[in-house]
C-alpha cells in the first residue's frame, strides 16, 4: 500500500465533468417564461444530489422539501404547505452544517418569497401563472425583434441583399448594428445546448459587407400628416424611417452639425467607420425625410412652435450631457469629459495627446472608447481606473481585452478621490483610494468598500471622466413634458402621459443604453405615432425565408471575427474588426438551429411577419 | 416540379409541397395525429415522421417540404420504431378508456394505435388531472388531452377568439383557457369548433341525453321535439346513410319510436324568423339606424358580437333565432290550439350546435312564461347517441311526416342550415314585400359559396342593397373591422360562427380530417330546389299564424314573443376589452 498516490479521474468522473459543462450551457440557453416553481424544484434536486449525507437538515430536509414542492406542482398541496416549505427551508438554512445545505435552502426561501403568487396559483387553481411566451430566443432578446433565424437562413443561401431587406423590416441600421450592436440576441442562443451561441453579429456584418447597395422599399401613399422628430440619433432616425415609409411627412431637427447622434459623436470610428454609418443614414434619408441640422429646440425654435406646425412630435434627444466624477480638483485644466472628447473626435477635431499621460475614469463601454481613442491620439500611457473589479465592468469583455492588447492599462478596485494640479491649474495627478470587493449589491456585483490601504498618487496630464451621461431636458420640461429622475417619463408605447401628440424614446427616456434599444424605441414610436395619427400601416417585407436544412447539427466551434494586430491598429482610427470569410460565414450560418421552425417557434409567437 | 422517391415509388410533385402531401397524393398514407392542414402544422406528435436518406434525424413530414432527389422511407425500421414508441408515450399519458369514451370508435389516437398494432404500453401511466367547471357546456377532460394544440390553433387562427392557450411549462405543459381564466368567465362563443377538431375525447359538449330520457319517462310531460335544418343532412353520416336516405322523415320516425309525442320542423320557425327579420330590415332601411343590420339567429355569433364589439350589439337584428321563436309560439298559440297546458310541454331541440344549449337558458328566453321556452337542446351527435342507445335500425325506418298543426315548411327555411341561407331567404321575402310579387327563387343565389366572406349587390324596388355573408368568426371579425374603419358599407350582413354555417356546426358529427360543411350544404340546396314552396311568406301555416294570432310582422305580440333584447343578459368581455375597463 502506497503512503500517497496520485488521484486520476476515472471514466465516470470524466463523463460527469462533461455533463456539468453540458448543464451549464443548457442553463445559459434556458428560455424565458419557465414555471419558477418547477425550475427551482429541479435545481433543488441537483443540490440534493450534491449532499454528502452526513447531516440531517440537508439529507432529510432537502428530500422533504422536494416532496412538498412536488405536491404543489401536482396540485396535491394546501395553502398550509407553503408555510411548511418556508419553515423547513428556514430550519435548513439556519442549521445545516455546510453551504451545500444552507445555500440550497436559501434558494427555496428566495422562491417562496419571490414567486409566492405562483405557488398559490398551483395550489388553488392547479395551474401556473407562467408560460413560454417567446420561443425564438434570439428574436425575443433583440429589443427590435429582428428576424434573426430568417436572415441567417438567407445568408446561408447567399441571399445577402434579401437578408438586409429582412433586417430593415425591424431595424433600419443594419450596417451600424453589424459593427457595434451589443448582440443581446446571442445570450440565450439555443445552440449553447450543443456547443456555443451562433455569432449573429458577425453574420450580419457579413451580410451588409456583401449585399451591395440595397434600396429602401417604396413609401406608402402619402397621408398628408407631419411628424417632427427632435434628435437625429438612432432612435429618431429609426422612427423617421418607418414613419416616412408609412407615408407621413417627417422632419428631423438635430442640434449638432451632422446626423447620427451617439453613433457619430460617441462611438469612435475604429469601431464604426463614418462611411459605414453614412450607408444607413443615406438609406433612411432616401425615403424622403427632411433634415434640419444645427437647430436647437428651445433656442432656435420653440417647442410650442413645433407643436403648432406638426401633427405629432417624437423626442429622441439622447443623453449627451456629461456627468461629473464629483471629486476635488475636477475643474483643473486637463480634466475633460468623455462626451466632450468623443464629440470632438466625431466632428473631426482630434485632440493631441502626444506624450501625454492619460487616465480614464469609468468602467463602461464609453470608458473603453475613451481609453482606446486616447491611445490612438498619441498618449504616452493610458490607464483606465475603475472602482470595482474587472469582471464587474459593464464594458464588453472584448473591448477591455482590446484596450489591454493595444497597450492600455486597467487599474481595478481604485476609487478616484481627488485631482491635484500645479500652480497654473494644470492636472498633475489623480489620487485614488484602493478598494476591496465587499457585499453583493442588487446588480449582483460586489460593492466596493474602502480598503485598509493608503491612497495612491497616479501622475498624469489628462483625466477623462467617463462616468455616465444625462439628458438636457430643460426646454422640454419647461414646455410641460413630465420628467422622472432626469429622464422623460413615458408610457410603454412611448407616449407622454400629460400632453397629447408627443412621444419620446431612446436614451432620453431610458438613460444611456444601447444602440439597439434606441432603434427599438424608434420602431415602437413609429407604430404608435401611426396609430395616433389614425392609421394602421403595416411594415412588412416580401422576402421569403428559405426552408431549414434537415437533420442533426453536430457540434461545431463558433467562429469569431479577427482583428487587425494590436500594434498596427493602436495608432489609427481605422476599423479594427475584420469580417468573416465566406467559408467562415457559411459554416457559422449553418450552425443556426432554426428555432423559428424547430420547436415551439413553429407553433406560437415564432415569426412576426408584419407590425 | 420536384422529383423524388417515396417508398421506392418515383413521384413528381409541385415545389413547396410537404412530404406528407406528396406521399398522400401518390397513394402512400403516412399516419398523422396533431396535423390539421393549414391550421396546425407544428410537428408536435412526431407520428408523421419519415426517414430521408442522407439525413440522420427523422423528419416530420407535415411541415417539411420535398426537395429534388429526396429518397424517403415512410416505414423503415427506424421510423417504425420511433412512430410506435411515440404513440406509446402519448398513450402513457392518455386516460385510455375507449369503451366508455365519448369518442370511442371515432378517435384518431385509437385508430393509429390499433393500426400500429399496439396492444401493450411498456410505460408507467402518468395521467394528468385538471379542474373543470361542472356546469360548463364545453367540457375538457385533461386526462384525455394529447396536447396536439389543434384547439388552440382553431380558436386563434379560424375563430380569432384565443380562448385556449398553453398553460404551464415543462413536463406539466397542458392546454387551458387563456389568461388564466375559467371557461365560465371567458369570452368563448361556444361555437364548438375546438370540439369538432379535437382528435380524441378531451374536448366534448356536455351530454344531456339523460335529461331527455327522464323527460320521456315523465308521464306528466308532453315531449315535443323540433329538428333544425342542418341536422337532416348530417345525422345519417353516423349510420352510413346516403344524404338522400337520411331524410327528415326518418328523423321524425326515429323520434316517434323513442317516444316523443310531437315532432315539428324548425324550418317552420325559420320561415317565421324571415317574416320578422325581413320586415325589420325594411324598417331599418327606412330609418337608417343601427346599421348595418346583422342577423342574430346564430347564438355563437351573438356571443361573439357581445364580447368583442359590445358597442355594436344594437346592430344585431332583434328577431329571435328559429329555435327560440319556435319555443315561444309552441308554448303559447299552439299549446292552446292543441289543448295542452303549456307548462306540461317539454320542448327538445335537435340542433347542430353547442351554443344553442346556452341560448335556451338565457334569462330573456322565457316569453311564454313557463320557465323556459326551450327546455332542452340536444346536438346532432347527442341525437345520434340517443338513436344508437335505442338500437333503432335507421335504414328500416318508415318515413313519417312532421306533425300537424305545423307540418309545412319551405325551401327558404331549409337553407338556414348553410352560410348565406338566411340572407337568401330573407331577401326572397323582402323583395316580394317591396315589389309586390315574388322574385325568381334563385335571384339571390350569388350570395352562396364557400369563401369565408361573400358580398353581393341586389336591387329591391328602387333600393340598392349591399349585403354580405360571412362564416367563421375570424371572417366575421375581418368584416366588422372593415365596417368599423369605413372601408366597407353594407345594409344587411349574415354571420354564422362556424365555417360553412350550421352544416359545419360544433354539434355535428365529427369526421377527423374532413371539413364536411360544404358537402352537407349541397344537400340542403337540393332540398330547397325541389321544395314545393320556396318563399317563407308563402308558407300557408305562417300566413295562418299571423291571421289567427300574431297579426302581422313586428306587431306588439310578435315583438313580445319573437323578438329579444340582446342587452338583457351579460357576456364576459374579450380579455383586452376587459383589461381596458
Amino acid at each position: 500500500m502506497s503512503r500517497l498516490s496520485i488521484i486520476s479521474p476515472n471514466q465516470a468522473q470524466t463523463v460527469v465533468e462533461n455533463l456539468y459543462k453540458d448543464v451549464e450551457r443548457r442553463i445559459i440557453a434556458s428560455p424565458p417564461g419557465i414555471c419558477p416553481v418547477d425550475i427551482s424544484n429541479t435545481f433543488l434536486k441537483l443540490c440534493h444530489a450534491q449532499t454528502c449525507g452526513k447531516c440531517v437538515p440537508c439529507r432529510v430536509g432537502l428530500t422533504q422539501l422536494t416532496a412538498l414542492i412536488d405536491d404543489v406542482l401536482e396540485g396535491n398541496a394546501t395553502i398550509e404547505t407553503i408555510d411548511l416549505i418556508e419553515k423547513t427551508a428556514r430550519v435548513i438554512k439556519n442549521s445545516a452544517d455546510c453551504a451545500i445545505g444552507y445555500e440550497a435552502a436559501d434558494m427555496v426561501l428566495k422562491g417562496v418569497l419571490g414567486f409566492r403568487d405562483d405557488y398559490i396559483e398551483h395550489i388553488v387553481n392547479k395551474r401556473c401563472l407562467f408560460n413560454i411566451y417567446q420561443p425564438v430566443p434570439c428574436v425575443s432578446l433583440c429589443p427590435a425583434g429582428v428576424d434573426i433565424p430568417g436572415y441567417i437562413a438567407l445568408i446561408s443561401e447567399g441571399r445577402y441583399a434579401d437578408a438586409v431587406r429582412l433586417i430593415r423590416k425591424d431595424n433600419p441600421f443594419p450596417t451600424t448594428c453589424a459593427l457595434v450592436c451589443e448582440h443581446p440576441c446571442e445570450a440565450r442562443c439555443r445552440r449553447n445546448m450543443i456547443d456555443d451561441s451562433v455569432n449573429i453579429r458577425a453574420l450580419k456584418r457579413f451580410a451588409v459587407d456583401h449585399s451591395g447597395y440595397v434600396p429602401a422599399p417604396e413609401n406608402m401613399e402619402s397621408t398628408g400628416k407631419n411628424v417632427a422628430i427632435i434628435g437625429g440619433g438612432p432612435s429618431g432616425l429609426s422612427a423617421a424611417y418607418y414613419l416616412s415609409l408609412m407615408g407621413h411627412h417627417v422632419e428631423v431637427f438635430e442640434k449638432l452639425e451632422k446626423l447620427g447622434g451617439m453613433l457619430r459623436y460617441g462611438i469612435p470610428s475604429y469601431r464604426l467607420p463614418r462611411e459605414r454609418l453614412q450607408e444607413d443614414i443615406d438609406c433612411i434619408l432616401s425615403t424622403g425625410v427632411t433634415v434640419h441640422t444645427g437647430i436647437e429646440i428651445g433656442k432656435d425654435i420653440k417647442m410650442s412652435q413645433l407643436k403648432e406646425d406638426f401633427d405629432c412630435i417624437y423626442i429622441s434627444i439622447g443623453a449627451h450631457q456629461d456627468k461629473k466624477i464629483g471629486i476635488e480638483g475636477e475643474n483643473k485644466r486637463g480634466v475633460i469629459s468623455a462626451v466632450e472628447m468623443l464629440r470632438n473626435i466625431g466632428n473631426g477635431t482630434l485632440p493631441d495627446f502626444t506624450k501625454k499621460r492619460v487616465i480614464v475614469v469609468g468602467g463602461g463601454n464609453v470608458a473603453m472608447d475613451c481609453t482606446r481613442s486616447a491611445k490612438r491620439l498619441g498618449a504616452e500611457s493610458v490607464i483606465c481606473v475603475y472602482r470595482r473589479r474587472r469582471v464587474d465592468m459593464t464594458a464588453l469583455p472584448d473591448e477591455v481585452d482590446g484596450a489591454i492588447s493595444e497597450g492600455c492599462e486597467i487599474m481595478c478596485l481604485q476609487a478616484p478621490i481627488r485631482i491635484s494640479g500645479d500652480e497654473d491649474g494644470n492636472v498633475t495627478a489623480l489620487w485614488v483610494q484602493p478598494q476591496i470587493a465587499g457585499d453583493i449589491d442588487k446588480s449582483g456585483r460586489p460593492r466596493p468598500a474602502k480598503a485598509d490601504a493608503e491612497p495612491i498618487r497616479l501622475s498624469c496630464d489628462i483625466v477623462i471622466a467617463a462616468v455616465g451621461q444625462g439628458t438636457e431636458i430643460r426646454p422640454f420640461e419647461e414646455f410641460g413634458v413630465k420628467v422622472k429622475r432626469g429622464t422623460i417619463d413615458t408610457l410603454s408605447d412611448n407616449e407622454i402621459t400629460n400632453i397629447d401628440g408627443i412621444f419620446a424614446g431612446g436614451d432620453c427616456v431610458t438613460g444611456p443604453a444601447t444602440v439597439i434599444r434606441a432603434i427599438a424605441a424608434g420602431k415602437v414610436a413609429a407604430a404608435n405615432i401611426d396609430e395616433y395619427l389614425g392609421f394602421r400601416h403595416e411594415i412588412k417585407t416580401d422576402v421569403d425565408i428559405p426552408d431549414p436544412r434537415l437533420g442533426h447539427k453536430p457540434a461545431c466551434g463558433r467562429m469569431n471575427t479577427s482583428e487587425r494586430t494590436a500594434g498596427e491598429r493602436n495608432s489609427d482610427f481605422n476599423l479594427i474588426e475584420c469580417g468573416l470569410t465566406t467559408e467562415e460565414a457559411m459554416q457559422e450560418s449553418r450552425r443556426c438551429l432554426r428555432c423559428d421552425h424547430y420547436g415551439y417557434g413553429i407553433f406560437k409567437g415564432g415569426r412576426v411577419k408584419k407590425w | 416540379m420536384v422529383k423524388l422517391t417515396i417508398d421506392n415509388i418515383p413521384v413528381e410533385v409541385p415545389e413547396n409541397t410537404t412530404i406528407l402531401d406528396a406521399a398522400r397524393m401518390n397513394g402512400v398514407d403516412i399516419p398523422s395525429l396533431c396535423y390539421l392542414k393549414d391550421i396546425n402544422e407544428i410537428a408536435a406528435c412526431r407520428v408523421c415522421i419519415v426517414e430521408v436518406e442522407g439525413v440522420d434525424q427523422l423528419v416530420s413530414s407535415c411541415n417539411n417540404h420535398v426537395k429534388e432527389g429526396m429518397v424517403i422511407h415512410t416505414n423503415s425500421p427506424k421510423v417504425r420504431e420511433a412512430r410506435k414508441v411515440n404513440v406509446e408515450l402519448i398513450l402513457s399519458q392518455h386516460n385510455v378508456n375507449c369503451a366508455a369514451c365519448i369518442r370511442g370508435g371515432n378517435c384518431t389516437l385509437q385508430k393509429i394505435a390499433n393500426d400500429l398494432g399496439i396492444i401493450d404500453v411498456p410505460y408507467k401511466k402518468i395521467i394528468p388531472n385538471r379542474l373543470w367547471s361542472h356546469r360548463a357546456i364545453l367540457k375538457r377532460d385533461a386526462s384525455k388531452c394529447i396536447k396536439c394544440m389543434r384547439c388552440v390553433q382553431i380558436c386563434d387562427k379560424v375563430q380569432t377568439l384565443g380562448v385556449w392557450d398553453i398553460e404551464g411549462t415543462g413536463a406539466r405543459t397542458t392546454v387551458d383557457i387563456s389568461h388564466n381564466r375559467r371557461i365560465m368567465d371567458s369570452d368563448c362563443a361556444l361555437c364548438g369548433q375546438c370540439v369538432t377538431h379535437c382528435p380524441v375525447g378531451a374536448l366534448y359538449v356536455r351530454d344531456d341525453t339523460d335529461e331527455f330520457f327522464n323527460a320521456l319517462a315523465d308521464s306528466e310531460k308532453v315531449v315535443v321535439a323540433q329538428v333544425a335544418p342542418a341536422v337532416r343532412n348530417a345525422w345519417g353520416e353516423a349510420f352510413g346513410l346516403k344524404p338522400e336516405e337520411a331524410t327528415a322523415g326518418r328523423i321524425v320516425a326515429a323520434l316517434k319510436r323513442i317516444g316523443v309525442d310531437y315532432v315539428f320542423d324548425t324550418d317552420f320557425s325559420a320561415d317565421l324568423t324571415i317574416m320578422e327579420e325581413g320586415n325589420e330590415l325594411l324598417e331599418r332601411l327606412g330609418k337608417g339606424e343601427n346599421y348595418p343590420m346583422f342577423t342574430s339567429c346564430c347564438p355563437g355569433w351573438v356571443r361573439f358580437m357581445k364580447s368583442q364589439y359590445p358597442d355594436m350589439v344594437d346592430c344585431l337584428s332583434t328577431s329571435k333565432s328559429p329555435q327560440q321563436m319556435f319555443g315561444a309560439v309552441i308554448k303559447t298559440h299552439y299549446a292552446k290550439l292543441m289543448g295542452i297546458d303549456p307548462k306540461k310541454i317539454y320542448l327538445v331541440s335537435i340542433m347542430p350546435c353547442m351554443a344553442k344549449k346556452k341560448e335556451a337558458t338565457l334569462p330573456t328566453m322565457n316569453d311564454a312564461e313557463t320557465g323556459r321556452d326551450v327546455d332542452l337542446v340536444l346536438t346532432t351527435r347527442e341525437f345520434i347517441r340517443v338513436v344508437k342507445e335505442e338500437h333503432i335500425v335507421v335504414d328500416k325506418l318508415k318515413e313519417l311526416p312532421f306533425d300537424d298543426p305545423i307540418g309545412v315548411s319551405t325551401g327558404a327555411g331549409v337553407i338556414f342550415g348553410t352560410t348565406g341561407g338566411v340572407m337568401e331567404a330573407a331577401l326572397r321575402t323582402a323583395s316580394a314585400v317591396v315589389e309586390g310579387h315574388n322574385p325568381e327563387p334563385d335571384a339571390f343565389k350569388s350570395i352562396r359559396g364557400c369563401e369565408g366572406i361573400r358580398e353581393a349587390e341586389f336591387k329591391i324596388g328602387n333600393t340598392v342593397l349591399n349585403v354580405a355573408a360571412a362564416s367563421g368568426l375570424g371572417n366575421a371579425r375581418k368584416l366588422i373591422e372593415d365596417v368599423r374603419s369605413g372601408r366597407k358599407h353594407y345594409d344587411f350582413v349574415e354571420i354564422m360562427a362556424c365555417p360553412g354555417g350550421c352544416s359545419g356546426g360544433g354539434g355535428q358529427p365529427i369526421k377527423d380530417g374532413s371539413e364536411l360543411a360544404y358537402e352537407r350544404s349541397k344537400a340542403l340546396y337540393n332540398i330547397d330546389k325541389t321544395a314545393h314552396i320556396r318563399f317563407s311568406h308563402e308558407n300557408p301555416l305562417i300566413k295562418k299564424l299571423y291571421d289567427d294570432f300574431l297579426d302581422k310582422p313586428l306587431s306588439p305580440i310578435a315583438e313580445k314573443l319573437l323578438h329579444t333584447d340582446h342587452n338583457g343578459w351579460d357576456m364576459p368581455l374579450a380579455s383586452e376589452l376587459f383589461e381596458k375597463e
